[in-house]
This record gives structure tokens, C-alpha cells and sequence, in this order.
């Protein structure tokens, strides 16, 4: 068998500037993800049944369903409704497909942050909430000085795994014809009959992508989890 | 407003198709990740190698990228072996059994990471136990391990299982003629995307919801210690 390589070669620019869309992809979504994940998560941990039951039936639809349908719900379904396509943000944002991928990624992510805020809250111990509201902290005091600290530091493994899932799922924007790396990949090799070649290329680019995700977040954890590894002075 | 427009027949269509997907996927799936667990706990430096470039790659890369991958290129893969062995008519491979094979070997990668830390779980002194008793390691593994790893298994099968359902979504884009690809067809046609996908999404919740629940059930089967907490709880009465 007879594989091109020297095609994958002349073909690594406009492989590069695909991956540039998909790494676009990936960050605007894992950080308005994490920003709706973090309200949802906090509204889910709610002892109020009216307040949880909400992002409840968020969390329950969103991991429930496929990716791919939430993406053809947003890009495809929004146009189905009058308003919107009469409202001012229907041509800059739900008719391009670049904002309808970041849209539903974002939806999609912050429905499995919002799972993992509401873990790691959990998991702060109960002590020290009550050592927050034995001193006198108001609510909110409690939950920016105490609760989302701690809570980020016990979630950030989680979260690496779920923006390794985004960087996964960002190739489903190749449904919508969006130039990112995976329908480049599929393209070029359609067009010359390289299938082989191009979708391995494709795949190395994205392990390197998720190798450095991974290593990013580890240099991170260290940097964040220190007090773990605080040894009192011995005298 | 849930006016199918006659399309409802055919999304059962596709429905069945989802379900067939799935469990045949599911099986395969599994064998490939007790072949996996078995590989990186054999011991024998070249199977652990494969296993390892097996899972890294598989977890790393798109679901979307391999379903291509295998489609495309495995057609010319095909192709390529079946005129190496002289059979110089086509091949084409079938879209399903792509569907399948890209699907599975999702699932064998991550199956295996479940299986091989569910069987590290075990403490080592139960295959000294039953060596001592005699016990061939086939004994031992058939009789003593294999029954108490799926109990730590399970919880992580079943959120593999829900991950592989939803990637089924997957195949319609290959053309393969699931829920997802005539849910589309009825949105072109009728020119309601949004009713047609919000079906469609409903149908997976609720394939999704009763794996769920068919997990929770295959749980509580494979703990007997539960089982049994529970009924001693019971003849307690309200006792503390």
C-alpha cells in the first residue's frame, strides 16, 4: 500500500490554520462553559426544591441527548421561529455556523461542569462551611471566599477530562461544514483520494492538542492544589 | 404542535436501527476491552505496549475523526488487502458494520481502563488464596475475579453505555440510516428542523433514561452484600 505522505506535508499549513478554528472552538466554550456550569452547579446544590429543579431539567436534557442534535437544534431548529429570525442577533450569530458551535458547546459543557461543581461542593468538608458561618460570613461571603476556592480545587481534574471532551466534540462542528480540523481533514482527503493520510495527520494533531490540554492543566493543579503539599516546619 | 406529518413510522425505523447499533456495539465493545484489561495486565512487554497505544490513541482523538477514519479509510484499507490476497473485484464496506467498528472500539478503550482497574481493585491476596487452594489461574480468574469485578465495573460500563448511545448520533453522518439521519430527512423536507430534532432528542432521553435504570437494576443484581444490608434493615423493623 502506497501512502502518500509527502501530500500530508504540502497539505500542514492549511491543516495548521484549521486546527487555529478548533482551538478557537475549544476556549470559548470551555470558558463560558465553565462560567454557566459554575451557576448552574451552585442553583443545583440548592437545598430549595423551585431553585434546583430548573437547572435540574437542564443538566438531565443536555447530558441525556447527543451533541450532534443539540447542534442541529441550535444551527438548524432556531430558524424554524419567526421571532427569531426577525430579532437583530439572527445574521451576525444563530446564521453562522462558528457562533451556533460555540453556543451549543457552551450549553452542552456547562451542563457536566455544572455535575462536576456540584461533586466537588459536596465534597468540601462540612467543617469548614460551618467554620465560615460560625465567624459571621453573609452568604456570599461564604460561597466566594470559601465554597468556589475549595470547590475549583477539587474539580480541576475533572475538568481537564471535560475540556479533553470539548476538544473531542469540537469536530462535530465539521456537521455544519465549519473549516475546523476535522472537515479539512475529510475534505483533502476526499479531493485527492488521501483518506488514509489525512485523517491520520488530522489525528496525531489532535492527540499533540490534547497532550498539551493535559500537561497545561497538571502544571496548574500543582500550582493550585500547594497547600496540599505544605509540610509544617519541624523544630 | 407534535404532529409528526406521517413521519413517525419512519423515526421508529431509525429508532430500531439506534437500538441494533448499540447493542451489538455494547458487545463488542466489551470483548474488546476484557481483551484490552487482559493485555495490560498480562505482563508480556509487546501486548502491553499495543494496549496502551490502543487506549491513548482512541481517547485522544475525536469520535467524529474515527468514524471517518474507519469509513473512508477503511474502505481503501479494504480494498487494498483484498487485492493483495487477488480478488481484483470492489469492496464496500457496509456502513453498519463501519458504524459498529468505529463505535466498539470506542468503547473497548475506555471498557478497558474500567476493566483493568476494577481487577487491580481485588486485594492480591485472593489469588494467593486460591492458588494455594489448588486453583488453575483459569479457575481463579473464572470463579473468584471475574465475579466480583464486574461489581466495581458496572457503575463505569454504565456511563460508557450512555456515552456509546449518544454516539451513535454519530453514524448519520456516514449516511447510515439511524433516528438522527431520518430525523434530519423529516426537517429538510417539512421545513420544521426544531420539531423534528426535539423528537428526536426526546426518543434519546428516553433510550437513555432506560439504560439508566437497566444499570441501576444490573447494580443492585451483582451486590449481594446490598441486597442482603437491605433485607436485614427490613426484618430489623424500625430498630436503630
Amino acid at each position: 500500500m502506497n501512502l502518500n505522505w509527502q501530500a500530508v506535508i504540502d497539505q500542514l499549513p492549511t491543516m495548521l490554520k484549521a486546527s487555529v478554528i478548533t482551538i478557537e472552538l475549544v476556549v470559548a466554550s470551555c470558558v463560558l462553559g465553565l462560567i454557566l456550569g459554575v451557576i448552574l452547579g451552585l442553583l443545583r446544590s440548592s437545598r430549595h426544591w423551585w431553585i434546583k429543579a430548573l437547572p435540574f431539567a437542564y443538566i438531565f436534557f443536555f447530558r441525556g441527548t447527543p451533541l450532534l442534535i443539540q447542534i442541529f437544534l441550535i444551527y438548524q431548529g432556531l430558524g424554524q421561529f419567526e421571532f427569531i429570525k426577525q430579532s437583530v442577533l439572527w445574521e451576525p450569530v444563530f446564521k453562522q455556523a462558528y457562533w451556533c458551535a460555540i453556543i451549543a458547546f457552551t450549553l452542552n459543557t456547562a451542563a457536566y461542569i455544572a455535575e462536576i461543581v456540584r461533586g466537588a461542593i459536596a465534597a468540601i468538608p462540612k467543617g469548614e462551611l460551618e467554620a465560615a458561618d460560625a465567624i459571621g460570613m453573609s452568604k456570599s461571603q461564604k460561597i466566594r471566599r470559601i465554597m468556589l476556592p475549595r470547590a475549583f480545587g477539587i474539580m480541576i481534574p475533572a475538568y481537564s477530562n471535560e475540556v479533553i471532551f470539548i476538544l473531542k466534540g469540537s469536530a462535530l462542528a465539521a456537521s455544519m461544514t465549519l473549516a475546523e480540523l476535522t472537515y479539512t481533514a475529510k475534505n483533502l482527503g476526499a479531493k485527492n483520494y488521501l483518506h488514509i493520510e489525512m485523517y491520520v495527520a488530522a489525528g496525531v494533531i489532535y492527540l499533540i492538542l490534547a497532550w498539551i490540554i493535559m500537561i497545561g492543566f497538571r502544571l496548574f493543579e500543582n500550582h493550585i492544589n500547594k497547600h496540599k503539599r505544605y509540610v509544617p516546619p519541624t523544630t | 404542535m407534535f404532529d409528526l406529518q406521517g413521519y413517525g413510522p419512519i423515526l421508529l425505523k431509525g429508532t430500531w436501527l439506534t437500538i441494533q447499533l448499540g447493542i451489538v456495539s455494547l458487545l463488542v465493545g466489551l470483548v474488546l476491552g476484557l481483551l484490552g484489561a487482559a493485555a495490560k495486565l498480562s505482563g508480556v512487554w509487546i501486548l502491553q505496549r499495543i494496549a496502551d497505544i490502543y487506549t491513548t490513541v482512541v481517547r485522544g482523538v475525536p469520535e467524529l475523526l474515527m468514524v471517518f477514519f474507519i469509513y473512508f479509510g477503511g474502505d481503501a484499507l479494504l480494498q487494498f488487502i483484498a487485492s493483495q490476497i487477488g480478488y481484483a473485484g470492489r469492496t464496500d464496506m457496509s456502513r453498519f458494520w463501519a458504524g459498529v467498528a468505529a463505535l466498539s472500539i470506542m468503547f473497548g478503550a475506555y471498557a478497558t481502563e474500567v476493566f483493568r482497574m476494577a481487577v487491580e481493585d481485588i486485594p492480591k491476596g485472593q489469588w494467593e488464596a486460591a492458588q494455594s487452594l489448588g486453583m488453575r489461574p483459569i479457575q481463579t480468574i473464572r470463579r473468584i475475579i471475574l465475579p466480583q469485578m464486574w461489581l466495581v465495573a458496572l457503575p463505569g460500563l454504565g456511563n460508557l453505555t450512555l456515552v456509546l448511545l449518544k454516539d451513535t448520533a454519530l453514524v448519520s453522518l456516514i449516511g447510515l440510516q439511524d433516528l438522527m439521519y431520518y430525523a434530519g430527512r423529516a426537517a429538510q423536507s417539512t421545513q420544521k428542523p426544531f420539531t423534528f430534532y426535539i423528537v428526536a432528542a426526546l426518543v434519546y432521553l428516553a433510550l437513555t433514561t432506560v439504560v439508566t435504570l437497566l444499570m441501576t437494576h444490573f447494580e443492585w443484581r451483582a451486590n449481594p452484600a446490598a441486597r442482603y444490608a437491605k433485607a436485614l434493615a427490613k426484618s430489623k423493623g424500625g430498630q436503630a
